[in-house]
């Protein structure tokens, strides 16, 4: 059903925006939370599955010593105090998603609180989100709903479940209230989420591909009349599930809520379900009693108490947060922000650092990663960076940059390298590539070329250079391309005026 | 003697979905009352220096590797299932969450 909607701007005009968001990051321990089941995507179903996480008699949960570590650097690096005494606690609730009919999570005493990350927008309005907390819990199972016209859970038969995603560990990041956000509330639900998951993938903590799930946000917004200082009713959209949804999703709550209020109406305070396809929310169940999750201790499970000493040791394992290596990247290479913005948004950041310490120039290195290299990948539907090494790149930038090469043939290289001939030196020797750089060959074809074409001579003995075109088309056929065309040029000008 | 009344038990078995009589309902809500009370008295003795515990055990931090065991077999996993459809495990359609 499609809500009537109240345009943006005026929605901001009557209204304030208040934001707030969940973000799930599953973390990429080979094993579950509290077994050891494997922690993959894309097994057979209910392949990994035990007592403990199937919630059978007799099943013990024991806490995996590399999920807790991974959480506590999340937290060091979005700036979070680490408890001193942590541990879990049952959240009570009945739903075939779970065959414990609990969710091992933290209520009271979360593992990470109290922190804070600072946010660039693209006007370069700098956003400080305040973070509550960032607590462990393990993640549900995989139901299907099946039947029904249109495979959502409103008109199923039945649903399937695969328990393998069940217990898998999971860090949820929640913000304090963001508030101040106006205009921009669009832009920092987005700018915020691809942060957290720029960090997670910094960390090495989770895999952060937004698209398997490993990264999932829950948004809430509400909206309060200007010059109030109540706060609305919120309304916490959940399966939000890409960035550019983010974005959708708090665009569109602004904009429904504000039709809704400004009509007299009152927001209810639920759930509302993202639809990607049609870029609306839809209601979900309201908050009621079914919310009492009669959260209490998890009497199978230690409380946890980290040393400071081993918090402090992996704060040293903390890698440059990735806003300040953005920076100081772009400043060493010199690039301007279009042509930066490329290759971070084409994941070659890594690629083109790794080409420049292998000793190429970044202009050259960028040109390549986000230019032909990138041309082929997308032709052969993979990563880019999977196709060559930076060692590769920075071999035949050389080659080219040495005169060997002209970019022609420098592309015919790669091609070479790509199919597996080799090194770029390999490659040129098995297809005899190189450019001709012996000038005396070069000046035989041109010298043969000027007298087979002595109108063009004429003219360019006249000082109309451009004629010169001509003759070095000539030459560079003769010489099957493998000639540098700017030297040809030269050539062709010097023995035009030499030549009896 | 404690504030249990009998709606709070008759909730409390809603969401934990036990179907309780009215009789049950009446008896619970006395034992229920009885065992608050216990705690009550065990809380007037316990002192600002007397930590709130979960767990009856001195021990923190017990861990376990991140090593990968087998998990069941598929035919063991979906061996006390009331229903399955291939590999899955089948239920009911419940309207609620997506």
């Amino acid at each position: 059903m499609k809500a009537e909607l109240m345009d943006f701007d005026k929605a901001l005009e009557l209204f304030e925006p208040v934001l707030g968001f969940e973000v799930h990051v599953e973390l990429n321990t080979k094993t579950k939370m509290f077994c050891g089941c494997a922690n993959e995507f894309g097994s057979g179903a209910n392949t990994n599955t035990c007592p403990t996480c199937l919630g059978l008699p007799g099943g013990l949960p024991q806490v995996n010593k590399k999920a807790l570590e991974s959480s506590i650097r999340l937290g060091l690096a979005l700036g979070c105090e680490i408890a001193e005494h942590s541990r879990f606690a049952r959240k009570n609730y009945f739903y075939p998603d779970t065959a414990k009919n609990f969710q091992t999570s933290q209520y009271d005493d979360p593992i990470c609180h109290d922190g804070s990350i600072t946010i660039e927008l693209e006007s370069g309005r700098l956003v400080t989100v305040e973070i509550e907390r960032a607590h462990m819990e393990d993640d549900a199972g995989k139901l299907t709903h099946m039947g029904g016209a249109t495979g959502r859970i409103q008109g199923a038969d039945y649903s399937l479940v695969d328990y393998n995603r069940g217990g898998v560990p999971l860090v949820e990041i929640v913000t304090q209230m963001i508030e101040g956000a106006e205009h921009d509330a669009p832009e920092i639900g987005k700018t915020y989420v691809a942060a957290i998951r720029e960090i997670a993938k910094a960390l090495g903590v989770s895999n952060a591909r937004m698209e398997e799930g490993n990264v999932r946000c829950d948004a809430n917004v509400s909206l309060r009349p200007r010059g109030s200082n109540v706060l609305g009713t919120r309304t916490e959209t959940k399966n939000v599930n890409s960035l550019r949804s983010v974005e959708r999703a708090v665009r569109y709550e602004i904009q429904r809520q504000a039709a809704v209020l400004s009509g007299g109406g009152t927001i209810t305070q639920e759930t509302r379900h993202w639809h990607e396809d049609t870029g609306i929310t839809s209601a979900g169940r309201p908050k009621s009693d079914a919310d009492d999750y009669r959260y209490f201790p998890e009497p199978d499970l230690l409380p946890m108490a980290p040393s400071r000493e081993w918090v402090e040791e992996l704060r040293l394992t903390l890698p440059e947060p990735p806003a300040a290596r953005r920076k100081r990247l772009q400043a060493a290479w010199g690039f301007v922000n279009l042509e930066f913005q490329d290759v971070v948004n084409s994941d070659l950041l890594d690629a083109v650092e790794a080409t420049v310490a292998a000793g190429a120039s970044a202009q050259a290195s960028r040109k390549w990663w986000t230019g032909e290299i990138a041309r082929l990948a997308n032709v052969a539907g993979v990563a880019a960076d999977s196709l060559v090494t930076p060692v590769q790149l920075a071999a035949l930038i050389a080659l080219v940059e040495a005169g060997s090469l002209t970019d022609r043939l420098a592309r015919q290289v790669l091609e070479g390298v790509i199919a597996g001939e080799g090194t770029p030196a390999e490659v040129i020797e098995s297809r005899g590539l190189a450019v001709v750089s012996d000038d005396g060959a070069l000046i035989a074809a041109i010298d043969a070329a000027l007298l087979g074409q002595p109108d063009v001579l004429v003219k360019i003995r006249d000082g109309k250079v451009q004629a010169a075109g001509a003759v070095i088309g000539a030459v560079m056929k003769a010489m099957r391309g493998q000639a540098d065309a700017a030297r040809v040029r030269e050539l062709v000008l010097e023995r035009a005026a030499a030549i009896e | 003697m404690s504030e249990i009344t009998a709606e709070q038990v008759a909730h409390l078995a809603y969401l934990a979905r036990i179907d309780l009589s009215p009789l049950e309902i009446t008896n619970l809500t006395h034992d229920l009352g009885q065992i608050v009370d216990s705690i009550a008295k065990v809380s007037e003795v316990a002192t600002a220096d007397t930590p709130a515990t979960s767990h009856p055990m001195p021990l923190t931090n017990v861990y376990r590797e991140d090593v990968v065991v087998p998990s069941l077999t598929v035919e063991q996993a979906l061996s006390g299932a009331p229903d399955r459809a291939g590999d899955k495990f089948r239920v009911p359609a419940i309207l609620d969450e997506e």
